[in-house]
């Protein structure tokens, strides 16, 4: 009764031909999307149907075959057990590794990136577009062209194979898409307000720490979203300057599962990769909304 | 007055740390591919050497060959798919918020975790070939994984099936921006629903489609983790890219010169991608 898909079809049909018309598009939509979200989910569920499962029966090969019991042990080995090279102390290492360097890169990017973005949208001063462009063609730099001469400044600095130096490298990464993320928040913001706060006395610090952070918390959000996610799922970054007491998770697994020696186990394999993709994946579907609006905004700055 | 001086406190620190760690390494990388630098960095020039030897290694062609057919094949079925979706779940359907968190949760994943996946279920003997041919299908081939003329194509399925929600969530945002009345418009000319999206929305929808376009370039040109997780550049150097022949080059075979002279090809391979992009937006804003 309600026409709630009402700019569907032109007025040109009759009422019933355009109702069966639309009750037949409308199958074909849902027959759509359900066949794409069922192929879009089969890689996750195959690797959690795996992880449960005992390798003669992985061998069996019927891979989209409900586990015969729940087997956790995969599970158990994959987080205390599965040997990279010669250091078996599963992946639990390279877990705490990687909250070692979330954390700190995590908060101190975005602080970084509020208050550039702060002092480049409310305080003019020469050269703040020349800056804002440099930052922003920074971002489309391929890591691969700098990364190497970035290392020998590392190692000058004696920061090469350090957890400092892992961190600064996130932040220094982070820098493009932080600042602007920021600046686009805080240029919505009338100057007035500045001004006003100014007038009163307040400096810059102070306008930024007692006004504009409390007024960020959708942005401050979406940015803790972003780089969250995105410096848990580095790689390269990770592989190149961590160092090997550093080694980020996603570093460990493929060093799991790529480079494993003797029988390759798949169910602890699965395990494993299972692993290191959940706490993104909880990220994703605890934030919801602020995932897309991470996305959108990511996606404007270019 | 000194309050503008606060502010300038500020940004000169991220100025000098720009200019220190992506602008003043790209002039290295760029001066050190025209000398003749092999294991270690030299600053003796040799013109465009780096650059010829670099031309006639049969290695760089797969990696370079393999940039476009990947890129071209991925952005294009990316785009195609994501577009689809996005104008599917713009129907007012039910249960939207499921399918969109359905469609887009591959993009939270590492491109690590999706070439280990994909490996695992494209693994002939193992994974859907075996399932298939268990099934009853005896003689189901799909081994592509492990063939070096079509491992590049795998590599391409697994890219859009992690990517495709990007561009469906900013196409999505994209048509939920546009203008009611021109839906009201159309419907009073009598135009189909379809001609509308393919003749009217998605012109008007040009710069979002760009901005994806952008996006999805940038990861190709920079792939690294996928081909290195899902294949390893194998079988052979069959799947090879870009980004790992200057990882291998630089970090493992020593050879800083050829690490350099790849590096500025990828370079100027990203600028001549986004330039246009740059182009068009300076156009549309400038004015």
């Amino acid at each position: 009764m309600t026409d709630n898909n009402s700019p569907a079809f032109p007025f040109a049909f009759s009422a019933a031909q355009a109702r069966r018309r639309r009750c037949g598009s409308r199958i074909a939509l849902y027959l759509f999307l359900s066949g794409a979200a069922v192929l879009f989910s089969i890689p996750l569920l195959i690797m959690v149907l795996t992880s449960f499962k005992s390798m003669p029966e992985i061998r069996q090969g019927t891979i989209f075959s409900l586990p015969a019991a729940l087997d956790l042990s995969a599970w158990v080995k994959a987080w205390s057990g599965a040997c990279t090279g010669l250091a078996c102390g599963g992946l639990s290492v390279g877990f705490w590794n990687s909250v070692r360097i979330l954390v700190p890169s995590v908060v101190l990017s975005i602080l970084a990136g509020a208050l550039n973005g702060y002092a480049l949208a409310l305080w003019r001063f020469r050269g703040a577009h020349a800056v804002l462009t440099a930052l922003m063609l920074g971002a489309f730099i391929p890591y691969q062209v700098i990364l190497y001469p970035l290392v020998k400044i590392f190692s000058f600095l004696h920061l090469y194979s350090t957890l400092p130096g892992i961190i600064v490298i996130h932040v220094v990464f982070g820098l493009p898409l932080m600042t602007m993320l920021f600046r686009n928040f805080y240029a919505a913001i009338p100057a007035e307000l500045v001004k006003a706060a100014r007038v009163d006395g307040a400096g810059f610090f102070r306008i930024f720490f007692e006004i504009m952070l409390p007024m960020s918390t959708n942005i401050l959000i979406v940015a803790l979203i972003l780089q969250t996610t995105g410096i848990w799922n580095d790689y390269l970054l990770g592989l190149i300057f961590a160092g090997h007491d550093n080694q980020p998770m996603t570093v460990q697994l493929n060093n799991i599962v790529t480079n494993g020696t003797g029988i390759v186990e798949y169910n602890v394999n699965m395990a494993a990769t299972v692993l290191t993709a959940l706490p993104p994946l909880a990220v994703y579907f605890l934030s919801g909304r602020y995932f897309v609006r991470g996305i959108a905004s990511g996606a404007v700055k270019g | 007055m000194r309050r503008h001086k606060t502010a300038e406190f500020v940004i000169v620190p991220t100025i000098a740390v720009v200019f220190i760690c992506f602008y003043a390494p790209i002039i290295w990388t760029i001066f050190i591919s025209f000398t003749r630098s092999g294991m270690f960095p030299s600053y003796s020039f040799s013109g465009l050497m780096q650059y010829w030897r670099l031309v006639g290694t049969e290695r760089w062609h797969t990696a370079f060959l393999n940039m476009f057919v990947f890129g071209v094949l991925f952005v294009g079925f990316a785009l195609i798919l994501g577009f689809l979706l996005a104008v599917a779940l713009d129907q007012r359907i039910r249960f939207e918020g499921f399918f969109r968190t359905v469609l887009l949760y591959p993009l939270s994943m590492s491109f690590i975790v999706t070439g280990l996946a994909w490996q695992w279920l494209l693994n002939p003997a193992m994974g859907l070939q075996h399932l298939v041919r268990e099934a009853g299908w005896d003689n189901f081939l799909f081994d592509w994984i492990i063939r070096p003329d079509r491992a590049i194509y795998t590599i391409v399925l697994a890219a859009v099936w992690h990517s495709s929600g990007l561009v469906m969530a900013i196409i999505l945002a994209g048509l939920r921006g546009v203008d009611r009345d021109i839906w009201r418009a159309t419907q009073v000319e009598g135009i189909p629903r379809w001609r509308t999206y393919l003749s009217i929305i998605l012109p008007l929808l040009r710069p979002v489609v760009l901005t994806c376009v952008v996006l999805l370039i940038i990861n190709v040109v920079r792939s690294y983790d996928l081909v290195v997780a899902m294949t390893n550049g194998g079988p052979g150097n069959a799947t090879d890219v870009p980004g790992k022949f200057v990882i291998d080059m630089a970090f493992e075979r020593a050879n800083i010169g050829q690490a350099s002279a790849a590096a500025v090809i990828m370079l100027l391979t990203v600028i001549a991608a986004v330039m246009p992009y740059f182009y068009l937006e300076t156009r549309r804003t400038g004015r």
